[in-house]
């Protein structure tokens, strides 16, 4: 039988379990769910955001030179910004175990 | 002492809601708790209340609307009856959930279908698992008393609270009533400050998933607040008599010394009750009455003490569960007993749906048939009593 | 000691204002008291009952009024299609609107032997409010027959509950008290 499959204690909750601290959920990691990576090609890129607008998590951001770049905290590797890409630059590379 | 006035019993609710100095009203009318909100409606509008009113387009809203006002630190209040109640159904246990202490006003009344405007309890009797804290009134003075009491012990305790008054035999009544000089009211209820609330300036989340991990302790830490809140409740009570003179208890008993055969009954028909338990004293039958004030939490040490060492008990109930083993109050009774070491006969009778006069000499019947029931236990587990057959 | 009442009028009438203004008159005395409607929609028109108790001591009971002490007729017609009179104590005493004498109001009340009260109030009220409206005016009847509250708790009643419309009902009500006769 399994035992005490809870989090926390519940006299630890907040009352009404509410969440005290804002925007924990940044704290969330979903980059250990991916099977496969993307990368992106500079060279084709041309900064167009649909990866970044369309990407669930979202875990896309624009950096000083205007690439939208993949932070693989939060990536899934779910593919959906290489499929989008109008210019093919998203790859998905398979994870190494 | 406060100003004894003469008073439909709605209205004095109202007046004694806008004493507690509520923030936001959100209320959808229906029959028959409409005289308490179309009150607080006209004292909001001649400029007498200083009030949000929020109308709304039914009870659904008018819970939302509470649950939102509340969670962000306003002093609420609604009432409803009935389907209304029913309509809020699925925002009540959020209301306890995220421990918004809201105040609501349920004027009794019998729930569709037939459909029927007139009073008993099975509206209220589909909510007492959602950890909502329940008073019972018996009067138009204990009404208000309970109102007053219930923001007390809802801004303590962090929780919900419903007074339930019979609607149309309590609610519409004119009757003598004390209220409340404001200043008491303000010393018993300081401003309403919450710890937490929803503040732009200071994010907190409400309504967080509750995943398997997570869900099973949030039960357990509302039902623990539900539980504790019992001690507030009396504390509540305690403090109340101290600057009205009138005492309240969880439960409360008349001429229960000696008695063999106790009446356990709940809300205004106590009082019908109480003329048939002189009538069978005064033959010398020692029969007595016990009242639940309190339903929720259930005050189980306050019953089993004021039961004393009674042969039977006659619970009546006011509300029927269908093909159960029996009416909410007599299962409630029952289990607790189960826990006691005390085995009185419980004889349950379902009496008083949709305004059926109970009168007396029902009463007294009722006593006589669970005199029987002491040697000859009945066939029956619950009885809906006074069917024409 | 208990007095029960029943007011029998038509819906819209002010049979249940009547009722609790007996109510507010006898708590405003010391006394204790209970107004309420028959419990149910409204229908205006429809023949409708108001009741009242008034007692020395709280009263303890939610039951209806079956045997009333004292019944307060306020619409002349009803009689004739009510029986006004149902669960009448022996010794209780009916107050009728009414323009009949004593002997034809105690036949339409079905040969009606016990104690009798009847004002013209429909007349009354016609003079004096210029509306066919007597729910104050059978107030006057009532304190007359009954002595149960007193006539200056009952004008600061009506005039709590009317503003500066009190004057002529309490014009009413005292010409009531005056004209009404006791059988």
């Amino acid at each position: 039988m399994p035992k005490d499959q809870g989090l926390m204690s519940w006299k630890e909750l907040a009352p009404g379990m509410y969440i005290l601290e804002p925007g924990n959920s940044a704290k969330f990691k979903t980059g250990d769910w991916r099977s496969h990576r993307p990368v992106l090609d500079k060279e084709k890129c041309i900064k167009c955001g649909q990866c970044y607008l369309l990407c669930p998590e979202p875990a896309y951001e624009p950096n000083e030179e205007g690439y939208y770049i993949c932070n693989l905290y939060y990536c899934k590797g779910c593919g959906i910004c290489a499929a989008i890409c109008p210019k093919g630059a998203i790859t998905m590379v398979l994870e190494e175990a | 002492m406060g100003k004894r006035v003469a008073k439909e019993v709605s209205i004095a609710v109202a007046d004694a809601v806008a004493q507690c100095r509520v923030d936001v009203i959100s209320a959808y009318p229906i029959t028959p708790q409409t005289h308490i909100v179309e009150h607080l409606a006209e004292l909001v509008n001649n400029g007498e209340l200083d009030a949000e009113y929020i109308p709304v387009e039914s009870e659904h809203a008018a819970m939302s609307a509470c649950i939102g006002a509340a969670a962000a630190g306003a002093r609420t209040f609604t009432s409803t009856s009935s389907q209304g109640l029913l309509f809020m159904y699925e925002n009540l246990p959020i209301a306890s959930a995220f421990r918004l202490p809201i105040v609501m006003v349920i004027a009794n009344r019998s729930i569709s279908a037939p459909i029927s405007i007139w009073n008993d309890h099975s509206d209220v009797m589909t909510t007492r698992d959602f950890g909502w804290i329940q008073t019972f009134a018996e009067n138009g003075q204990e009404a208000v008393d309970l109102v007053y009491h219930a923001y007390r012990v809802a801004e303590k305790c962090l929780l919900p609270v419903a007074v339930n008054l019979d609607g149309f035999i309590v609610t519409h009544v004119v009757e003598p009533i004390e209220m409340l000089d404001q200043e008491l009211v303000d010393k018993y209820l300081p401003p309403l400050k919450m710890k937490y609330k929803l503040d732009p300036k200071k994010p907190i989340t409400m309504g967080a998933i509750g995943v398997p991990e997570i869900y099973t302790e949030a039960k357990k830490a509302l039902d623990e607040a539900v539980k504790a809140s019992y001690k507030m409740v009396v504390q509540a009570w305690k403090e109340f008599e101290k600057i009205s003179g009138r005492r309240y208890q969880p439960v409360e008993t008349y001429r229960m010394e000696d008695a063999e055969v106790a009446m356990v009954i709940m809300g205004s028909l106590a009082e019908t009750a109480c003329n048939a338990v002189d009538e069978l004293r005064a033959k010398g039958k020692k029969v007595g009455l016990i009242r639940f004030r309190l339903w929720r939490p259930f005050p189980m040490q306050d019953f089993l003490k004021a039961i004393g060492r009674v042969k039977a008990l006659c619970v009546v109930d006011r509300a029927v569960s269908h093909a159960s083993t029996g009416g909410p109050v007599g299962i409630e009774v029952r289990s607790a007993l189960y826990q006691s070491n005390k085995r009185p006969r419980v004889v349950n009778f379902i009496a008083g749906l949709s305004g059926r006069d109970v009168t007396k000499d029902d009463f007294i019947e009722l006593f006589e048939r669970t005199f029987e029931a002491i040697s000859k236990k009945p066939k029956f587990s619950y009885e809906i009593y006074g069917v024409k057959e | 000691m208990l007095v029960e009442i029943r007011i029998h009028g038509r819906g819209g009438q002010g049979g249940v204002t009547s009722a609790e203004l007996i109510a507010i008159s006898a708590i405003h005395q010391g006394k204790y008291a209970q107004a309420f409607p028959s419990f149910g929609p409204e229908r205006r028109g429809a023949p409708v009952q108001a009741f009242a108790r008034i007692s020395d001591s709280r009263i303890r009971t939610r039951e209806k009024i079956y045997n009333p002490d004292v019944i307060l007729v306020l619409d002349a017609s009803l009689p004739k299609i009510v029986k006004v009179t149902q669960g009448l104590n022996e010794d209780g005493i009916a107050i009728l609107n009414t323009s009949y004498s004593e002997k034809e109001v105690r036949e339409m009340l079905g040969g009606y032997k016990g104690k009798l009260a009847l004002l013209d109030a429909t007349k009354i009220a016609l003079e004096v409010l210029g509306l066919p409206i007597t729910n104050t005016t059978m107030l006057g009847a009532f304190i007359k027959a009954t002595g149960l509250v007193d006539l200056e708790a009952m004008k600061d009643a009506l005039r709590e509950r009317f503003g500066r419309l009190a004057d002529k009902n309490i014009a009413a009500l005292e010409r009531a008290i005056a004209e009404t006769k006791i059988y």
